[in-house]
């Protein structure tokens, strides 16, 4: 009696877990948190694991909050997190691994160039609502927002905002990309994003005249700027510490500067 | 007698697994009331239930705009899914071939099948900016997310009601149409009424459905925390607002969180329990 060879198709979910099961097991380290650091932290841990073959480095997006809370619980071995820690969270060890500039975005079809933090900022808290005020066609401005708890939201809250709310009109979405994508989508969005993120799918504007390039956020002239972090319990030891090591490295640091964001070593910033 | 023992004893295992699924219903029920109850506690059942601002980072945490939004959006649902999900059931189990019916019945479950962040960018990607650039708004809107969820909920109403059909004892069919009714008298006048109770209960838990989905309406709502006044506005319902802010919550955030998923367990409970009664009352 041989077994029909379809009849075996339900034990092929039972071997995917089997096999799942063993990948975890090679020794590895998770790194989770803020969703703005995570692809850069992925293309890290790529090239880590290329000159590391031994090693996994398992990259989870969730949140900076999400990847405090995973270090505070031993659930993650490194914390990204994009805004600074507070309260509770300060006992951890931090190290600042880039800066990272936020960009206003709208779509390549806006013709408007160039706002005013103040004008931003009676954008977002819904003051002005029609292109129109400030120089561009007749449209109703469509705010895309982050979610509550976003360490992208909480910087462009303390840059931008101050005390004022961000209008309860605006659309919210829980990811850098799912904003970049309502902006290309829709020609009278404006949104914020990681600056490392923006592709030609949008614009970003220039704030009073200030173009978000690495050089201006450099020299200071540009000032939407917050730390990329990560975060660990306690000082890092074993495969962490190798692979903050390597992140800090000099080699990691450029190819940080080359996916748009600021090093930490002022000398590669130079360059 | 040995054989009588291990009847006994196999009777037991297999009642012990059959627990063991319903004590992990009563242990999410009371993980969600034991992380959410406190919080309503905290700040009173009518300013959680009625209030209008959910602005957590301020200690605002008011769900009635979801609570609205939830309905708004299965109301649209069931615009589109009842009258749809009834022609075609009336279509497959009285006017087609059964030949056709053998091609068309799978299809129909297929579309159950299907994972709904594929419905979401579906939405996302056709429907959104159609609307955006024909009726106007942002495109990401109720309208959008009634639309996809009518589809979505489409099967639920079809296996349920065409079985409630098929129920039916062949003499109520056959007297009509002996009485000189037409086909079409029969189904409107014989057939339907008398399989309503099981059609009722297919468009409750459609109804169940739409509000439960979560993650579509995530991708095609655009999650706004306000008030919908129009079909085209943006909204945030029940399910997405814990969705959306889980990662990122912590504290009384957190808390909130859940006690929104108390509010939904309630909705929930109610729809099923009405649905069961529906469908009991029809054995009678």
């Amino acid at each position: 009696m041989y077994a029909n060879p379809k009849s075996l198709l339900w034990l092929l979910p039972f071997l995917l877990v089997i096999c799942a099961g063993c990948q975890q097991s090679k020794t590895g380290i998770t790194v989770a948190g803020s969703t703005s650091v995570e692809p850069f932290a992925e293309l890290l841990a790529e090239e880590y694991m290329s000159h590391h073959p031994q090693f996994r480095i398992y990259v989870q997006g969730g949140g900076s909050t999400a990847g405090i809370e995973a270090v505070m619980t031993y659930a993650a071995n490194i914390g990204m997190s994009s805004r600074n820690l507070t309260g509770g969270e300060k006992k951890l060890y931090v190290v600042t691994i880039a800066k990272d500039a936020i960009a206003i975005i709208v779509n390549p079809k806006n013709p408007i160039q160039d706002l005013s933090l103040d004008q931003i900022r009676q954008v977002f808290s819904g003051k002005i609502k029609n292109w129109k005020e400030l120089g561009g066609p007749s449209h109703t401005i469509v705010l895309i927002t982050r979610e509550e708890g976003s360490g992208t939201r909480e910087s462009f809250q303390k840059f931008v905002m101050g005390k004022e709310d961000i209008s309860l009109e605006a659309l919210v979405q829980d990811s850098n990309g799912a904003v970049r994508q309502v902006v290309a989508s829709n020609h009278n969005g404006i949104g914020y994003i990681s600056l490392g993120l923006v592709n030609d799918q949008v614009r970003a504007l220039k704030i009073s005249g200030v173009e978000p390039n690495l050089t201006d956020v450099e020299n200071g002239k540009y000032t939407l700027v917050r730390p990329f972090l990560f975060v660990f319990n306690e000082e890092p030891s074993g495969e962490s510490k190798s692979f903050l090591e390597f992140v800090l490295s000099p080699f990691a640091q450029k190819l940080l500067l080359k996916e748009g964001l600021v090093p930490v070593l002022p000398k590669i910033a130079k360059e | 007698m040995i054989m009588q023992v291990k009847e006994k004893i196999i009777e037991k295992i297999f009642l012990l697994i059959a627990l063991s699924s319903i004590s992990i219903l009563a242990l999410i029920t009371f993980f969600i009331f034991e992380e959410g109850l406190p919080l309503i506690l905290k700040i009173g059942p009518k300013a959680f239930l009625l209030g209008e601002r959910w602005i957590p980072s301020k200690g605002l945490f008011g769900i009635f705009p979801m609570i609205a939004s939830s309905f708004w959006v299965t109301l649209g649902a069931l615009i589109l899914g009842i009258p749809l999900g009834l022609a075609c059931t009336i279509f497959l189990s009285e006017l087609i071939p059964p030949s056709i019916g053998l091609l068309l019945r799978p299809a129909i479950q297929l579309l159950a099948a299907i994972p709904s962040v594929i419905y979401g960018f579906w939405g996302l990607i056709v429907l959104v900016p159609l609307i955006q650039n024909y009726l106007g708004g942002p495109g990401l809107s109720i309208f959008a997310g009634s639309l996809v969820l009518g589809f979505m909920i489409l099967p639920t109403i079809i296996t349920i009601s065409e079985d409630s059909l098929k129920a039916l004892p062949p003499s109520y069919k056959a007297g009509a149409l002996a009485l000189g009714a037409t086909h079409w008298q029969t189904i409107w006048r014989v057939l339907i009424p008398a399989a309503k109770s099981g059609i009722l209960a297919s468009i409750i838990l459609g109804m169940g459905r739409a509000i439960g989905e979560t993650m579509a309406m995530i991708m095609i709502l655009g999650n706004a925390v306000k008030m919908p006044t129009s079909f085209l506005d943006s909204a945030r319902t029940l399910t997405t607002n814990i969705g959306i802010e889980m990662g990122y919550a912590s504290g009384d955030h957190r808390q909130a969180l859940f006690a929104t998923g108390i509010v939904l367990f309630f909705i929930i409970m109610a729809l099923n329990t009405l649905a069961i009664f529906l469908s009991r009352r029809r054995v009678h």
